[in-house]
């Protein structure tokens, strides 16, 4: 066993016992059916045991398992005018946001956090599909905007994990600006000669593709996540015509020349760590004996691959 | 032939009205219809003003998609002189939903890109309606490229439904490369201004109106998403495009305020189409102006000033 599972496994578990837990212990996965031990299906990052599908699952909750520990500190996010349009449709955009906020217990859409992925120090942004479908709105952009100031500050790379059906059509053109300003984001990362990692996930669509989720130095997605700019239906509308088996998935993407690679959930996070060490010319992690996180925070922790042990590990995640 | 809008019935009636006489006169030379049919004018002028005096959000979408409508191509031969267009994206196509090339506006040599939607049935299909695949944004993006490295300022013209839903512009990264060209749009140390003039619709828009000065002709509409494609998804009903088009606060008037463009540009009475020249000319006024007011900034300053504009929209000029 490698001292990432062997470190990081406890951990999730605790945390997710503690407040990912519904009072349904078993879950069905949508692609195959088979009822899974929900406490089983998170220690695998919501991917189906069975079949390997993959589930949503929350900003907060790939963090845990992302970050050495599950330890990561929020990163503040400068908070936008509320609804600036006084948009209206069926509902009232308030009354959609707080319904939101409520199924989610999230302020928005994405959430960012510092923290170590095998001793390497990172800025991580992750968009929450569960939050009106991911939709990139003024705080969306806002919070990629904070992610990019906070990695080029810290002198770290940006991973962000990409989920939207698109813009968040309730801020109209505001919406429609953040493809702009994200796109400036990324530009803050790319003079800090700073790795931008983007891992789209399913699904990752519209404006959302059209800016900070094609930008990537490398582009990473989960299996058979739909990554688009334009959704199938709409395609099938358009040129009324059945599309080809797989089309628009990551798979499919990946044979187009739009990815560098697919990668399993579960496989994700020792992957990053080998690609941001390589590129921030950080000597290959130790595997093995179990070496703790930084002790003194004000020491780069990249540095200190063999320090002391697991049992003075931070404390636990903010959650 | 003027092709009229729904809500422009009554006013076809009276210039329908005008018309006969004026053709009846034409037949009997006797006949003196003069009196009448300048008392029809005079009356058609005045509900034409009060027509366009105060259009609602859906009725400007109308008049931006008008067919008669100047277009891209039009603009360019009326404002710029040498326009040489440059083809291709050196990689698959070229696509003529963009236009794009070196050409001079008033003896300044520039680069002029936009989309173009074409006039007749023709044409449109040629344009593909105005809705650029990937090669479209990619080549745009290899003109701003050069235009940056030769100091050429860039002028486009924003006039597209949107992207193209379709299978190949998907397949050879319809996002990447409108992502690419917002981008490269922010990265060019030269000038570069924006006009709508027709629609400006979302990512197909953006990829070219991230510029340091943005303007939009008076009933042009500038959008995240068209509104009946909002009002099938929010409204589940297509037909709520009127409520969409409120909703969704698109008019140059609403932008404005928003502080998303910078200027708008009247329009003649009754739209761009009843008097091309005039509104070509006031948006070749205001290009005149945006660029001026960039004059003397260097490439540095420039980007910084397109970034910090985009960074700031949204933080300030907001009603709460
Ligand atoms: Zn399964």
């Amino acid at each position: 066993m490698n001292w990432i599972t062997n470190y990081v496994r406890p951990r999730i578990n605790s945390i997710f016992s503690r407040r990912e837990v519904p009072e349904n212990l078993w879950q069905k996965c949508d692609e195959c059916g088979t009822m899974l031990f929900h406490r089983e299906l998170a220690e695998n990052l919501n991917v189906c045991t069975q079949c390997g599908h993959h589930m949503n699952i929350s900003p907060r909750a790939r963090f845990t398992g992302l970050f050495d520990g599950g330890v990561f500190v929020e990163v503040d996010v400068p908070e936008p005018v509320a609804d600036p349009l006084h948009f209206r449709d069926q509902k009232k955009y308030p009354d959609r946001m707080k319904a939101a906020q409520k199924g989610s217990g999230e302020k928005e859409a994405m959430l960012v956090a510092t923290g170590e992925i095998g001793r390497t120090p990172i800025v991580a942004a992750a968009q929450d599909f569960s939050f009106m479908g991911g939709s990139m709105g003024m705080y969306v952009g806002n919070a990629i905007i904070a992610a990019a100031q906070e990695a080029v500050k810290l002198k770290r790379p940006l991973i962000l994990f990409s989920a939207a059906g698109g813009a968040r059509m309730q801020e109209g053109i505001l919406s429609l600006m953040q493809m702009p300003r994200s796109t400036v984001a990324v530009q803050m990362l790319k003079e800090a000669g700073l790795p931008y990692i983007v891992v789209l996930t399913h699904p990752t669509t519209g404006g959302v593709t059209a800016s900070y989720a094609m930008l990537g130095d490398v582009h990473i997605a989960e299996p058979n996540a739909l990554i688009c700019f334009a959704g199938p239906r709409v395609i099938e509308q358009t040129i009324r015509e059945t599309l080809p088996e797989g089309f628009q998935r990551a798979e499919y993407l990946l044979d187009h020349g739009m990815l560098d690679r697919v990668v399993k959930r579960t496989d994700l996070r020792d992957e990053l760590i080998t690609i941001t060490r390589m590129l921030m010319k950080l000597p290959p992690v130790v595997r093995g004996e179990l070496p703790a996180p930084a002790v003194k925070a004000d020491e780069p922790a990249a540095e200190k691959t063999a320090a002391p042990k697991p049992t003075e590990s931070k404390a636990a995640a903010k959650s | 032939m003027t092709q009229y809008l729904d809500f422009e019935k009554p006013l076809a009636e009276i210039e329908g009205k005008a018309e006969e006489l004026r053709a009846l006169a034409r037949a009997n030379a006797e006949m003196d219809v003069a009196e009448e049919a300048a008392a029809l004018d005079a009356k058609a002028a005045k509900l034409l003003d009060e027509l366009y005096k105060d259009l609602t959000p859906w009725r400007k979408c109308q008049v931006a998609r008008h067919p008669d409508r100047p277009h891209c191509r039009d603009y360019i031969e009326r404002l710029f002189t040498e326009y040489t267009p440059l083809a291709g994206d050196r990689n698959f196509a070229d696509d003529l939903a963009v236009m794009g090339g070196l050409a001079r506006f008033k003896d300044r040599p520039v680069m002029v890109i936009g989309h173009e939607k074409g006039s007749d049935t023709k044409s449109r299909i040629a344009h593909n309606f105005g809705m650029a695949r990937p090669e479209g944004y990619r080549k745009a993006v290899r003109l701003m490229e050069m235009a940056s490295r030769f100091g050429l300022p860039v002028v486009t013209l924003i006039d597209t439904a949107g992207a193209y839903p379709g299978k190949g512009a998907e397949e050879r990264g319809q996002s990447e490369a409108i992502a690419r060209s917002t981008e490269m749009c922010l990265k060019i140390g030269v000038p570069l201004v924006s006009v709508v003039i027709g629609e400006g619709g979302s990512g197909g828009a953006v990829a070219f109106a991230t510029a340091n000065r943005v303007a939009m002709l008076e009933h042009s509409i500038y959008s995240v998403i068209s509104p009946e494609g909002c009002a099938s998804i929010l409204w589940k009903n297509a037909e709520k495009m009127r409520e969409a088009a409120v909703a969704l606060r698109l008019t140059a008037q609403d932008l404005l305020k928003l502080g998303v463009i910078d200027r708008v540009i009247a329009e003649p009475r009754g739209g761009a189409h009843r008097d091309k020249r005039k509104a070509m000319d006031a948006v070749g006024d205001a290009i005149t102006a945006m660029l001026k007011d960039l004059d003397g900034k260097d490439g540095t300053a420039l980007i910084k000033d397109r970034r910090q504009k985009f960074l700031d929209l949204g933080t300030k000029g907001l009603a709460a």
